[in-house]
C-alpha cells in the first residue's frame, strides 16, 4: 500500500469513529454513552458562577450551561433524545481521577487546562480566562504576596492555584503555612474565620465568594495576577471522536453568538442563590478565544 | 486502563520543596506525633473517668457516663469540626482570635479532639480492667489500712492496666488510624501527604500505595512492641499467655 | 454565647438535612451493615474452617484492612472501584460507578473485616461438644455450621454486631472527604453557603449524638433480653 492510500484509509477510520447514523462503529466515551443510555456530568459545589448548587441544592452555572448544550450536541449525534444525565459532585481533588476511572465523562467547572494535566485528561475549547489573585480581608492590609510572609494562606486541595502558592513559598522563601481547603467555600470560611490570612484562588471565583458573603464590603482582591489560567471543561484522554464532537459543540456555541447570551446570564445578571450581579465584563483574553477558538494549556497563547 | 504508572514520582520535586518522598517522611512524623501525643492525654483523662466510673456513690459514675456517652456518640469527623470551627466562635473574642492564628492550630486541634474522642474508650477499657479484679483484693487493701487513693494507686491501677493490655494496644493502633481525620482540618499526616501528591502529580496509586505501605509499617512495630511489653508485664499465673491474636 | 444563634437557618434546611442526608446516611448505613455482616460472616468461616489458603488469604485481608484508616480506604475506594469492576466483570471500559455505590461498596467491604472478627469471637464461643453433637446427629459440616453454629453466635453477637453498626453509623459521616451530601456533608454546605457553621455544626452533633446514643440503649436493652441463661 502506497504512502498517500495508508494516509487515506487512516482519516477514514478516523472519520468513521463520529459517523454514527450510518452504524459505524462508535469508540470511546460516545459508546459507553450509547451503550448506557446516560452521560455523568461532574460539577462542584461552590464555584460561582462556573457550577455550584443554588439555593434548592440544585447544580447551576456558566459550564453547567455550556455542558447542557454540549449534551444536546451528543443527543443528536446518536440520535437519543432519551438519554439521560446524571449528576456526580466533584471537588478539585476528586476530579481528575474521576474522570480517568469513568465515574464522569465531562467535568462542568473551573478546571484550568494546563500542560500538566493534559498527561492525565483533555480539555475542550477554553471558555474563561482568569488570573491567581490573593483574597483578604480589607482590615489586614495584604496588597502582594509579600504582605504575607510568615502568615497563614490558603487555597483548595488540588488546584493550580494551591501547586502554584506552594511553589512560590518555597522559591521566594515567604514561610508561610500553605493550608489546603477541600472546596473554595471552605477555604473561604477559613479567611472569613480568620483561621488564614489570604486565600490564594482564581479572581473570578474570588469575586463571586466575596459577593455572595455576609459582609462583602470586608474583603480586598489584590491587584497584582501571581498567574494566568484557561478555565476548560474536562474529557477523557486519548478519545478523539468525542473530542472533535465536543469541541464543535463549543465552537457553535461561540460562533453562533449564543456564547453572549450565556455569558450575560451568568456575569452580567443577578444569580442565585442571592441575585447578586457580579458586573464582570468579558474580557479581551476570552473575546480572542470567542473569535478563535483554542484548547491550548499554555497561558502564553491567551495573552 | 488510562492510567500512567511512574514510580519515579517519589524521587521528583514537589512544589512544596524538596522530594516527594521527603514529603511521605514528615507526613509520618506528623502522624506518629499526632497520635502520641493524643494517647498520652487519652490515657492520662481515660484513666480518671475510667476510676470515677468505679468509685461508689452515684454521683461520680453517672458524671463519668455522661463524659463517655458524649464522646462515643459523636463522630469523630464533627468533634474535629467543633474544636476548630466552633469553639474559637463561643470564646470572648481576643481569645478566640488567638486560637485561630496559633501556629500549627491544625495539629493541636487534631490531638484535643482525638485525645477526648479516644480517652472515652479508654475509659471503658479502665473501667472493667478494673472491675475484673477479684473484690478480694481491694477488701485485702482496705483490711491493710489502705486509703481509697492509695487502694487504686498501688493495688487496683497497677493490676488493671496489665490486665488491659491487648485492648489498649488495639485502642493504640485506632488512634493511628484515626489521626487521619485530621486531614479535613488541613493537618498535613500521612493521608493528608499522599492525597496533596495525587492532587499536585496526578499520580493516584502510587500516593496511596506509599500511604498503606507506612500504615502498615507502623501497625507491624507496634504489634511487635506490645509484645515484647506484654511478655515483661505479665503477672505470673495470672494472666495466661494464649498466643497468637 | 448563644445570643445570635441562628435558629432558622437550621429550621430553613431541614428538608434538604433530612430528606437527601439523613436518607443517605441511613441507607448506607444499613445496606452496609447487612452486606458487611454477611460478608463478615464468610471470612469468619474461611478464617476458620476453610483449606488453608482460603483460611491465610482471608485472615490477611482482615488484617490489612484493619490496619489502614478509613479515610485512606475511602479514597482509594473512589477511585479504583471502577477499575476493579472492570477486572471483574471482563467488561472493555472502566465500570460506572456512583458515589453511592462507591460508598456502599467501600463500607461494605471495610466493615466486614470488622464484622468478621466479631462472628469469629461469637463461632469460637459455641462449646465443641455443639459440633460433635451435629455430626453425631449426621449432619453434614456445611449443615452444622448452618443449622447449628450460626445461629447461635449470631445470637450471642447480635449486641456486639449491632454495637459495631453504630460505628459504621459514625463512620459515614467520612464521606464528607468526598463532598457526597451525607448528614454532615449536607450541613456542611449549609454552613458554608450561609456562613452559619455554628449553629449546624452543632446541630450536626446533636443529631449523630440523639440517634447513636439511643441505638446504643436500644442495644443495651436488648442485651439484657437476649442473654441465653446459663
Amino acid at each position: 500500500m502506497s504512502c498517500k492510500s495508508a494516509q487515506i484509509l487512516l482519516i477514514a477510520i478516523a472519520g468513521l469513529g463520529s459517523l454514527t447514523a450510518n452504524g459505524g462503529e462508535l469508540t470511546g466515551t460516545l459508546k459507553k454513552i450509547a451503550e448506557t443510555g446516560s452521560i455523568t456530568l461532574g460539577h462542584r459545589d461552590s464555584s460561582i458562577p462556573f457550577s455550584y448548587l443554588d439555593d434548592k441544592q440544585q447544580a447551576v452555572g456558566y459550564a453547567m450551561d455550556l455542558c447542557l448544550r454540549i449534551v444536546e450536541a451528543v443527543k443528536s449525534e446518536l440520535h437519543r433524545p432519551d438519554l439521560k444525565v446524571q449528576l456526580n459532585p466533584v471537588t478539585s481533588a476528586t476530579r481528575i481521577p474521576l474522570m480517568a476511572n469513568g465515574t464522569i465523562d465531562l467535568e462542568c467547572g473551573s478546571t484550568t487546562n494546563n500542560l500538566e494535566r493534559q498527561q492525565q485528561v483533555a480539555f475542550t475549547i477554553t471558555h474563561f480566562v482568569t488570573a491567581t489573585r490573593l483574597l483578604a480581608k480589607k482590615s489586614s492590609h495584604i496588597a502582594t504576596l509579600a504582605d504575607l510572609k510568615g502568615k497563614t494562606v490558603v487555597s483548595t486541595a488540588g488546584t493550580s492555584n494551591h501547586k502554584l502558592i506552594a511553589q512560590l513559598n518555597n522559591e521566594r522563601h515567604l514561610g508561610m503555612r500553605v493550608l489546603a481547603a477541600k472546596d473554595h467555600a471552605e477555604a473561604f470560611l477559613m479567611v472569613e474565620s480568620g483561621r488564614a490570612a489570604a486565600f490564594a484562588m482564581d479572581d473570578i471565583l474570588l469575586y463571586g465568594l466575596a459577593a455572595n458573603s455576609k459582609h462583602p464590603d470586608d474583603y480586598a482582591i489584590s491587584e497584582d495576577a501571581l498567574s494566568l489560567e484557561p478555565y476548560g471543561i474536562m474529557l477523557r484522554k486519548d478519545d478523539p471522536a468525542f473530542q472533535t464532537l465536543v469541541d464543535d459543540a463549543m465552537k457553535k456555541i461561540y460562533s453562533s453568538g449564543e456564547i453572549e447570551k450565556i455569558y450575560e446570564k451568568w456575569f452580567l445578571q443577578a444569580i442565585p442563590p442571592r441575585g447578586i450581579n457580579l458586573n464582570v465584563a468579558m474580557s479581551a483574553a476570552l473575546r480572542k478565544v470567542v473569535a478563535q477558538p483554542t484548547r491550548s494549556g499554555n497561558p502564553d497563547d491567551y495573552r | 486502563m488510562n492510567y500512567h504508572w511512574n514510580w519515579q514520582i517519589f524521587l521528583a520535586a514537589s512544589p512544596e520543596g524538596g522530594t516527594y518522598l521527603a514529603g511521605f517522611a514528615w507526613g509520618l512524623l506528623w502522624t506518629v506525633a499526632t497520635s502520641l501525643a493524643a494517647w498520652i492525654m487519652a490515657l492520662a483523662l481515660g484513666s480518671l473517668v475510667g476510676v470515677l466510673r468505679t468509685l461508689p456513690g452515684h454521683g461520680w459514675r453517672r458524671l463519668g457516663d455522661a463524659y463517655v456517652e458524649i464522646f462515643r456518640n459523636i463522630p469523630l469527623i464533627v468533634q474535629m469540626f467543633l474544636w476548630y470551627f466552633v469553639l474559637p466562635e463561643l470564646v470572648p473574642q481576643a481569645l478566640g482570635d488567638w486560637l485561630k492564628q496559633l501556629p500549627d492550630a491544625a495539629f493541636y486541634n487534631a490531638v484535643i479532639a482525638l485525645g477526648f474522642f479516644t480517652s472515652a474508650r479508654i475509659a471503658e477499657q479502665v473501667r472493667a480492667g478494673i472491675q475484673s479484679i477479684p473484690r478480694g483484693q481491694s477488701q485485702a487493701a482496705v483490711a491493710l489500712g489502705l486509703t481509697r487513693a492509695q487502694t487504686y494507686r498501688y493495688v487496683l491501677l497497677p493490676m488493671a492496666y496489665r490486665i488491659i493490655i491487648p485492648p489498649l494496644t488495639s485502642e493504640f493502633m485506632n488512634t493511628v488510624k484515626n489521626s487521619a481525620v485530621g486531614l479535613t482540618i488541613g493537618l498535613m499526616e500521612l493521608t493528608g501527604v499522599a492525597r496533596a501528591m495525587q492532587e499536585f502529580s496526578f499520580q493516584v496509586f502510587e500516593a496511596f500505595t506509599a500511604a498503606t505501605a507506612a500504615y502498615l509499617l507502623i501497625t507491624l512495630s507496634i504489634v511487635f512492641a506490645m509484645r515484647a511489653l506484654e511478655r515483661r508485664l505479665a503477672i505470673p499465673g495470672f494472666i495466661q499467655r494464649t498466643g497468637g491474636t | 454565647m448563644f445570643s445570635d444563634f441562628d435558629f432558622d437557618v437550621i429550621a430553613r434546611s431541614l428538608p434538604y438535612l433530612f430528606k437527601e442526608g439523613m436518607v443517605f446516611t441511613l441507607s448506607i448505613t444499613a445496606a452496609a451493615m447487612g452486606a458487611g455482616i454477611v460478608l463478615g460472616t464468610l471470612l469468619a468461616l474461611a478464617r476458620l474452617s476453610a483449606p488453608r489458603p482460603l483460611a491465610v488469604a482471608a485472615a490477611a485481608y482482615v488484617n490489612f484492612i484493619r490496619s489502614l484508616p478509613l479515610v485512606l480506604v475511602i479514597f482509594w475506594f473512589y477511585f479504583l472501584v471502577p477499575w476493579i469492576g472492570q477486572w471483574l466483570t471482563g467488561a472493555e471500559r472502566p465500570l460506572l460507578v456512583g458515589p453511592y455505590l462507591s460508598s456502599f461498596i467501600t463500607f461494605s467491604l471495610f466493615e466486614a473485616a470488622f464484622y468478621c472478627e466479631i462472628m469469629r469471637a461469637g463461632i469460637q464461643s459455641i462449646p465443641r461438644g455443639q459440633i460433635a453433637a451435629g455430626y453425631a446427629l449426621g449432619l453434614s459440616h456445611r449443615q452444622t455450621m448452618i443449622n447449628v453454629v450460626l445461629p447461635q453466635a449470631f445470637r450471642n453477637m447480635l449486641p456486639v454486631l449491632l454495637t459495631q453498626s453504630i460505628v459504621l453509623f459514625q463512620d459515614t459521616s467520612l464521606v464528607y472527604v468526598l463532598s457526597i451530601s451525607d448528614f454532615l456533608g449536607a450541613a456542611a454546605k449549609v454552613a458554608q453557603r450561609d456562613g452559619r457553621l455554628v449553629e449546624m455544626y452543632v446541630f450536626a452533633a446533636a443529631v449523630y449524638f440523639i440517634i447513636s446514643y439511643g441505638a446504643s440503649l436500644g442495644v443495651k436493652r436488648l442485651q439484657a433480653r437476649l442473654a441465653v441463661p446459663r
